[in-house]
């Protein structure tokens, strides 16, 4: 028999091992992105892949004497930013008003949002476009975070809905008490609040504005192309070239993934946010 | 000065009405206390009060001055919460001074506030720790600090006091007693808790179903309640209710027949009842005595007895299975199943119509004795 405390201890072991199991397995495909973009194209294409080979720096050398990997960079930068940030403008308001000031509808419009999310982004491609061009805003910047944040704002504000739902209504009438203004009582108490499901809901927005490929690809061509575009643009038609790929991709995912572990948690603290209470 | 003058006041969620024209003043100073059962509508009127709530009709002045429709904000009205609703993520001297801050008062101003209230209160040692770090008692002090701070025109209290332990629950008690002295401040105070209403209120508004049934003062209510509800509301244990019919009316009273053949004669004034009409005698646990079973024509059997120690409740089945409570001394002895015999004071027995409503007493002295 074991004693509890052993128990304990396998449980631990246990737990732990599947834990490390799963994160190598997710992990695995980044790690073999990082590992070939310092291949050269033949190690790439070995078979048996090769686990031990001499890096080259060539092909990241070779992304910049091709494209300026920065403007793609600077466009993902101001695009992700830009939406995120003007989806937060709009996002928490209608959730502080949806949680706060509940009606019969507030429940359906929050599903109807969210289904919006449900539909295939082809069906409205034509009309899209057709606007943009009609507009002008093919192949800009701003044409970009109007379209992200349209796109991302439906999960953006189910998930401050979700964090401000957590609130006792209560503490946002006492600042009103207190004499605050509309605007004092979400600055003052209703952010400061929520700040850990609001900074979660402001990372998500950020990496899937920075992942985001289908309209990027679709709307944008030299001009405000970002990051996404320029390792499709490594897909082109005169072959693939796995190493350069790779190397490109390693060069776009760098960023997010580091903004992302610094600020990790922040993350974990929000999306447990009611568990942790 | 802060007199509040509520004139007429309605609100409906939908279909439903919760308040149903309310009509209620309130002097400078008063320490006035809302009662009445869970649902009955004492948060929506404290908070239609307070503007948390939109009022569907009727006027609120506060010094005669309308504030029907203005913000919460704006009413210079403090407001108490069940919840405490402290700011979680500001230290207790920053919810204290938040008001303050947000009303644009100097730092000094503000400073010497706090530390005032924090006197006042017994929080100097507290001021830098976070909401989650108090205790209930604590927590419930902050949040009446915050409220103090302020110089309210009015306080309003949502039971304040309802999360709070037994002992502490009297402490705080007397604590806001003495604040109401020390302040000289108007307060209005919601409870269900009888002793609350009773010990704290200079007048208490007993509310029931979304109308006031009566306004007045602590004994007031106590002793010359307008009808059943309010009888039988205040008071612990509960008046008892025997029914009966009027035998005969005089000069100096209304002789009922209570449905166990006994009859009495309780002082009240007999212009607007009749013979044969069906009436209900109330009377208070402490007004009925026990006698021997052989001296009084009024028998009853002892159903269960409750030792509290200073006293002991007795509950009593009459012939015709009508329940009574009695209050005797703590060291009344009983037994289960014992007939024994009862005796009503007339001149404290209450009598109501069949509408429920009291008939008046022809005299005010019952009171004092
Ligand atoms: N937002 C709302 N929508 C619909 N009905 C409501 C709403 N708020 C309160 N009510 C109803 O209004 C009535 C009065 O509620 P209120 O909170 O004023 O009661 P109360 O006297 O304070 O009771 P308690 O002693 O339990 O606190 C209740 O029947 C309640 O169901
Ligand atoms: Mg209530």
């Amino acid at each position: 028999m074991l004693s509890l405390k052993q128990r304990r201890r396998a449980q631990t072991v246990v737990l732990g091992t599947i834990a490390w199991l799963v994160a190598l397995i997710i992990f695995f495909p980044i790690f073999w992105m990082i590992l070939t973009s310092f291949k050269t194209e033949i190690d790439a294409f070995a078979t048996p892949p090769q686990l031990f080979f001499t890096p080259t720096l060539e092909n990241y050398t070779s992304i910049n004497e091709r494209s300026d990997y920065f403007h793609f960079a600077w466009n993902s930068v101001v695009v992700s930013f830009g939406s995120t940030i003007i989806g937060m403008l709009i996002a928490v308001p209608a959730a502080y008003s949806m949680a706060f000031f509940e009606t019969k509808r507030t429940k359906s419009t929050l599903l109807w949002m969210l289904s919006t999310k449900m539909l295939p982004p082809v069906g409205v491609l034509v009309p899209i476009y057709l606007l943009f061009k009609d507009t002008g805003m093919l192949d800009t910047k701003l044409g970009l975070v109007i379209i992200y944040t349209l796109i991302n704002l439906p999960i953006m504000v189910w998930m401050a809905y979700t964090y401000f739902k957590e609130i006792p209504k209560d503490i946002l009438e006492a600042a009103r008490m207190d004499g605050a203004t509309l605007f004092q009582e979400i600055w003052k108490v209703l952010l400061p609040m929520s700040k850990g499901g609001l900074a979660s809901t402001v990372l998500l927005s950020l990496i899937l504005c920075w992942n985001e490929a289908f309209w990027s690809l679709n709307l944008t061509a030299s001009q405000a192309a970002p990051l996404t575009a320029l390792i499709a643009s490594y897909s082109s038609p005169e072959g693939l070239f796995w190493a350069k790929l790779s190397a490109v991709s390693t060069l776009a995912c760098a960023p997010i993934l580091v903004f992302g572990w610094i600020s990790q948690k922040q993350l974990v603290r929000g999306l447990s946010f009611g568990a942790v209470k | 000065m802060a007199d509040l003058t509520i004139k007429n006041l309605r609100k409906s969620y939908g279909e439903t009405e919760i308040l149903k024209g309310i009509n209620l003043d309130i002097k400078d100073h008063e320490f006035v206390v809302f009662v009445g059962p869970s649902g009955c509508g004492k948060s929506t009127l404290l908070r239609s009060i307070a503007g948390l709530e939109e009022v569907s009709s009727g006027e609120i002045f506060l010094n005669d001055k309308e504030i029907t429709e203005l913000a919460p904000a704006k009413r210079d009205l403090a407001m108490v919460f069940q919840s405490y609703a402290l700011y979680p993520h500001m230290s207790v001297r920053k919810n204290m001074s938040f008001a303050l801050e947000l009303a644009g008062q100097d730092k000094e101003t503000i400073n010497s506030k706090v530390d005032e209230a924090a006197r006042i209160l017994e929080l100097g040692p507290l001021l830098d720790r976070k909401p989650k770090d108090l205790s209930g008692g604590q927590r419930q002090r902050v949040a009446i600090g915050r409220s103090i701070v302020r110089h309210p025109e009015i306080f309003l209290f949502d039971e304040p006091l309802s999360n709070l332990d037994a002992a502490l629950r009297v402490q705080m008690r007397l604590e806001l007693a003495r604040l109401h002295q020390d302040l000289n401040a108007t307060m209005i105070y919601v409870t269900h808790d009888q002793v609350e209403a009773m010990t704290l209120a200079d007048k208490v508004v007993v509310l029931n179903q979304g109308r006031i049934e009566q306004v007045g003062s602590p004994m007031e209510l106590y002793h010359h309640p307008v009808n059943e509800f309010v009888a039988g509301f205040l008071g612990m244990p509960k008046m008892s209710f025997l029914p009966g019919k009027v035998k005969s009316v005089s000069a100096s009273g209304v002789t009922a027949e209570l449905t166990s053949g006994y009859e009495i004669e309780v002082p009240v004034s007999s212009d607007s009842i009749q013979p044969g009409s069906d009436v209900n005698i109330g009377v208070r646990p402490e007004h009925v005595i026990i006698t021997d079973k052989n001296s009084s024509k009024f028998q009853a059997i002892l159903d269960v007895a409750e030792h509290l120690g200073s006293d002991t409740y007795c509950y009593v089945k009459t012939l015709d299975k009508q329940m009574i409570t009695i209050r005797t001394p703590g060291d009344f002895l009983g037994t289960f199943g014992e007939t024994i015999g009862l005796n009503l004071d007339p001149l404290q027995c209450h009598l109501f119509d069949t509408n429920g409503k009291a008939v008046p007493r022809l005299s005010r002295a019952a009171e004092v004795a």
